[in-house]
């Protein structure tokens, strides 16, 4: 959490910066099939968010030490372009990406059915080029929908969404300002059909109240985006659809 | 059966009266199945599978496949057949006398072969095998790859669909399990039969295709050589 300001983050009427109510989203778009060379891949612009994922595999893992002879691996890479913020990052990991990577790889392993791919990998590459709050959040919805449109077997498709506190104020789908002086951000990821939580972190400080009615929040939440995937992942099959009058 | 095809999504139930589930859902509660792909749901006589729109081939016992040799080791050819895995070919299932060492001989990196799948184990290693009938070493011709889901729909039900595109192109084609087709012909009649088989490729999932691809086939009947004949 950022530096404590007098910046408002709402209006009179409480609406916040960009004019949205503490329970509303920002919009979300979702695009499948952008890439010709991946397996599967997918585009999504979430408010100011643009971020761009493809998915290979899932192949034999190497290393060869890194083969597991149980299962495969899923090894995602959250990788920020150089120009993706207001000031230039500096282009390579670093403990910030290798963090998110590490916890992205482990939510889509929970949804993917690893078991049936004895030694190995499946690659998930997800390049943020412009980031304005919430990317492993996005990252992690593109990167589910981009593994089902590369037909890699999954019990489920992963989504997730933020909340967080602003002064004082439980809000859903913190924006950069918010995010950057609010007190507290949440993001978390569920899988939708079974409502398990594959991803949750907390970065500030909430109460059980307040933490309670942030999840309650995202999990009404993830419903919508959810909804937003499956329309993503039709759209490309839906003007054949009409042939067969769907 | 209704015409109408359903999209489904991982996670999605897959529930149709009277029919059971078989191919592409795991078990997700008490006598629930549920989706693994997205895909169709395809319904059958008996059962209801998901078939998925794209894919990596996985291999089963006796698909007939077409695979390119991509190493060679003393006494196996290695050979990738576009699934997770590379397959191997032991020399003695290959249709030569091969003696140790001298695998070069008969096959090199970059040839492809039509052969037969002939067993896997529980951590995916598989073997190929080319002793049976038809199967060979492909010589000339052209390939193209499909999503391997897709294969069952260039064939078409008994072969229908692909005997129909060799018919009236007058090529030869073999369709590999795992998505790689092998065509031969005049130039003008290959392009056409890659035409019909990026058609099927593309509306894979809806019905009436046969239709569909046959007009397409009558359509380019002026490009055919050799019709007159």
């Amino acid at each position: 959490m950022g530096t404590a300001s007098d910046k408002k983050l709402f209006d009179e009427n409480g609406l916040r910066l960009d004019g949205r109510s503490p329970g509303d989203l920002r919009p979300i778009r979702i695009e499948t099939d952008v890439l010709n060379r991946a397996d599967g891949s997918a585009f999504i612009e979430w408010g100011g968010n643009k971020i761009q994922v493809a998915v290979y595999g899932p192949r034999e893992a190497y290393p060869r030490h890194m083969q597991d002879i149980n299962q495969a691996f899923v090894r995602a890479r959250y990788n920020m372009a150089a120009f993706s913020v207001d000031e230039r990052k500096r282009p390579g990991p670093d403990r910030r990406s290798m963090e998110i990577s590490k916890v992205i790889s482990e939510a889509l392993q929970a949804a993917v059915m690893v078991e049936l791919f004895p030694r190995a990998q499946i690659d998930v590459f997800i390049e943020v080029l412009q980031a304005d709050a919430g990317t492993r959040i996005a990252g992690l919805t593109a990167s589910a929908v981009a593994l089902a449109a590369a037909g890699v077997p999954m019990r489920d498709l992963v989504v997730g969404c933020t909340a967080g506190k602003v002064d004082g104020k439980v809000v859903l789908d913190l924006s950069k300002e918010e995010d950057n002086f609010g007190q507290a951000d949440l993001p978390v990821a569920v899988m939708p059909k079974s409502g398990k939580v594959v991803l949750m972190q907390m970065d500030g400080d909430l109460s059980i109240d307040e933490f309670n009615e942030a999840t309650s929040m995202i999990f009404k939440a993830t419903e919508r985006i959810n909804q937003i995937q499956r329309d993503a992942l039709k759209k490309n099959y839906a003007s054949t659809a009409q042939d067969w009058g769907e | 059966m209704s015409n109408v095809k359903q999209i489904v999504m991982p996670g999605d139930p897959v529930e149709v009266p009277n029919l059971k589930p078989r191919n592409g859902v795991y078990k997700c509660g008490d006598n629930k199945y549920c989706s693994q792909f997205f895909g169709i749901l395809q319904e059958s006589e008996q059962f209801v599978d998901v078939v998925p729109f794209t894919g990596k081939y996985v291999p089963r016992r006796n698909d007939k496949v077409i695979g390119k040799v991509i190493e060679i080791g003393p006494s196996m050819w290695i050979v990738d057949i576009s699934s997770t895995y590379t397959t191997l070919l032991h020399m003695n299932d290959a249709p030569w006398r091969v003696t140790s060492g001298e695998l070069k001989r008969y096959m090199n990196v970059g040839d492809y072969v039509y052969a037969k799948v002939l067993s896997i184990n529980e951590i995916k290693e598989s073997w190929i095998t080319m002793k049976d009938v038809g199967l060979k070493k492909l010589e000339g011709g052209t390939l193209v790859s499909i999503p391997a889901p897709k294969v069952p729909r260039i064939i078409g039900k008994g072969g229908s669909m692909v005997n129909m595109i060799k018919d009236s192109t007058h090529t030869r084609i073999m369709v590999g399990q795992n998505g790689v087709i092998w065509l031969d012909g005049a130039p003008e009649n290959v392009i056409v039969a890659i035409g019909a088989i990026r058609k099927v490729e593309e509306e894979a999932h809806t019905v009436g295709l046969t239709d569909r691809v046959k007009k397409y086939l009558e359509d380019k009947k002026g490009e055919i050589v050799g019709n007159s004949e």
